[in-house]
């Protein structure tokens, strides 16, 4: 299939990205293009206007302030995980970053493009001649969700792995748009609905994460995916913990992969001032079992993937505790 | 619509006009005729397209070509010099890391970036290097020890 036509702008500032996105409603961002440019290619994504970020160098920093990390939007995620400062200090990031596609694709690949995936479904993600021979779905042309017949919403999942490691860091996002920019915490960047995951307006741009620091803890994000080295997570967790002595300080831990956002698994914070013994194992398990509430959105059993995200998250929990005694 | 593009394609500076929404594929095989660089899945899950851009194994399936502007891209048709196939196509041939020889190209331009960066890469470096990169004959374990041939470990 070829690609459909459309103008092509090259900004290089952030601002003159934005004013070019507000003068032209049918336009869309495009930074790495691995997800949006086969999206558009089969006919997922419609734009008159394409805006390429890549040349807008204020947007590829990698800065270590005083309370925090600071990275760009556009910096991409090889060398996120290629950075040495960041795999010692801020392992969950460097591991997640890591993790996304192959090679060619991390190249490519930004750190906002991974922030702001479209939503996943093996409804969705097939050509026209599929969709059309399946009479649609509502995420796109179609009505109702196939994964959920009786649901009135979208059930395509969020399946970045970048975002579970910085909601269990406590990062914050920064967004520009026409009146200026503005900070929320990330968690809040995200919604559940499959159709619209992104609280960012349609004339906002994501500039940049801040990541406070945090020497002294413990992080690692790890995924469950059909090829070990290509794919997509069937469900992916970050955990973040800080030990002192033999009682558990802080715990957060969230997951991917497993609904149409990433989410910070709740309920954690009885068990900080304890051992994290076996009760408090069980209680990660269960906990996470809560978060993990996958549909049927991939070929593989959603049973696979609602019981793999708990086992996960124990199986990284232990093993964080154990390498911070 | 045309717009002007600039670049060096296979170490010699090309200007022309091209299609603002040509994918950096479409350009060098429809526009340049560099049929070597092969069009597989169309989404960036085969690693069949793979070019150098800038030294970089890059998806040429899934890059706009005027994103590239000003920069170096190098095909398949460019590792040959003189009339003369590289050590690395050398390898490949030597090794039988061909088989049908579809992910061929996309096969030496990965392993061609690796070695530019990593002259003497362990098995597993290469194993990582070429994970973006499907046999449709499954002929992996040659394709790895092509490499490791050209990277100089003995066969």
């Amino acid at each position: 299939m070829s690609m459909p036509d459309f103008q092509l702008l090259r900004p290089t500032t952030a601002a003159d990205a934005v004013a070019m996105r507000a003068a032209n409603a049918a336009s869309r961002y495009v930074a790495g293009g691995t997800d949006l440019l086969p999206n558009i290619r089969r006919g997922l994504v419609e734009a008159s206007v394409i805006i390429d970020l890549g040349n807008i160098a204020e947007l590829t920093h990698i800065e270590f302030g005083s309370d925090a990390l600071h990275i760009g939007a556009g910096t991409r995620l090889a060398t996120i995980a290629g950075d040495a400062a960041i795999r010692s200090r801020f392992a969950a990031l460097a591991q997640a970053a890591e993790a996304v596609a192959g090679p060619t694709h991390r190249a490519a690949a930004t750190l906002g493009g991974n922030l702001c995936l479209d939503t996943r479904c093996v409804y969705y993600n097939q050509s026209e001649f599929w969709r059309e021979s399946n009479d649609y779905c509502m995420k796109l042309k179609g009505e109702g969700c196939r994964v959920a017949k009786k649901s009135k919403r979208c059930y395509a999942a969020f399946s970045g792995d970048v975002a579970p490691a910085l909601i269990a860091l406590d990062a914050e996002i920064e967004i520009l748009g026409p009146n200026g920019s503005r900070r929320i915490a990330i968690a809040d960047f995200y919604r559940d609905d499959g159709m619209a995951w992104l609280t960012l307006a349609p004339d906002e741009l994501l500039t940049g994460v801040h990541i406070p620091l945090c020497d002294g803890w413990t992080t690692a994000y790890e995924k469950v995916r059909v090829r070990g080295a290509i794919d997509f997570p069937l469900a992916g967790i970050a955990v973040a913990l800080k030990r002192k002595g033999d009682t558990l300080e802080e715990l957060r831990i969230a997951c991917t992969g497993v609904s149409s956002r990433p989410l910070a698994v709740e309920g954690l914070d009885e068990l900080k001032g304890k051992p994290l013994d076996a009760a408090a194992l069980a209680i990660i398990v269960a906990q996470t079992e809560i978060a993990a509430g996958a549909m049927r959105t991939t070929l593989v059993e959603v049973l696979y993937r609602r019981g793999v995200a708990p086992v996960l998250a124990r199986r990284i929990t232990e093993r964080l505790w154990n390498a911070a005694a | 619509m045309k717009r002007i593009l600039g670049l060096w394609i296979n170490g010699r500076w090309r200007e022309e006009a091209v299609a603002e929404n040509a994918l950096l594929l479409d350009y060098l095989r429809d526009g340049l005729g560099l049929t070597g660089t092969k069009q597989g899945c169309d989404g960036g899950e085969c690693g069949a397209c793979t070019v150098l851009i800038d030294d970089q194994p890059r998806l040429a399936c899934s890059t706009l070509a005027h994103s590239v502007a000003g920069r170096r891209v190098e095909t398949v048709e460019g590792l040959a010099t003189e009339g003369n196939i590289s050590r690395l196509q050398r390898a490949f041939h030597e090794k039988l890391g061909t088989q049908c020889g579809f992910c061929t190209p996309g096969m030496l331009m990965a392993a061609e970036g690796l070695l530019r960066k990593n002259p003497h890469p362990g098995r597993d470096e290469i194993r990582s290097a070429l994970a973006g990169n499907l046999c449709r004959c499954t002929g992996y374990v040659k394709i790895i020890e092509s490499v490791e041939v050209a990277a100089g470990v003995p066969a």
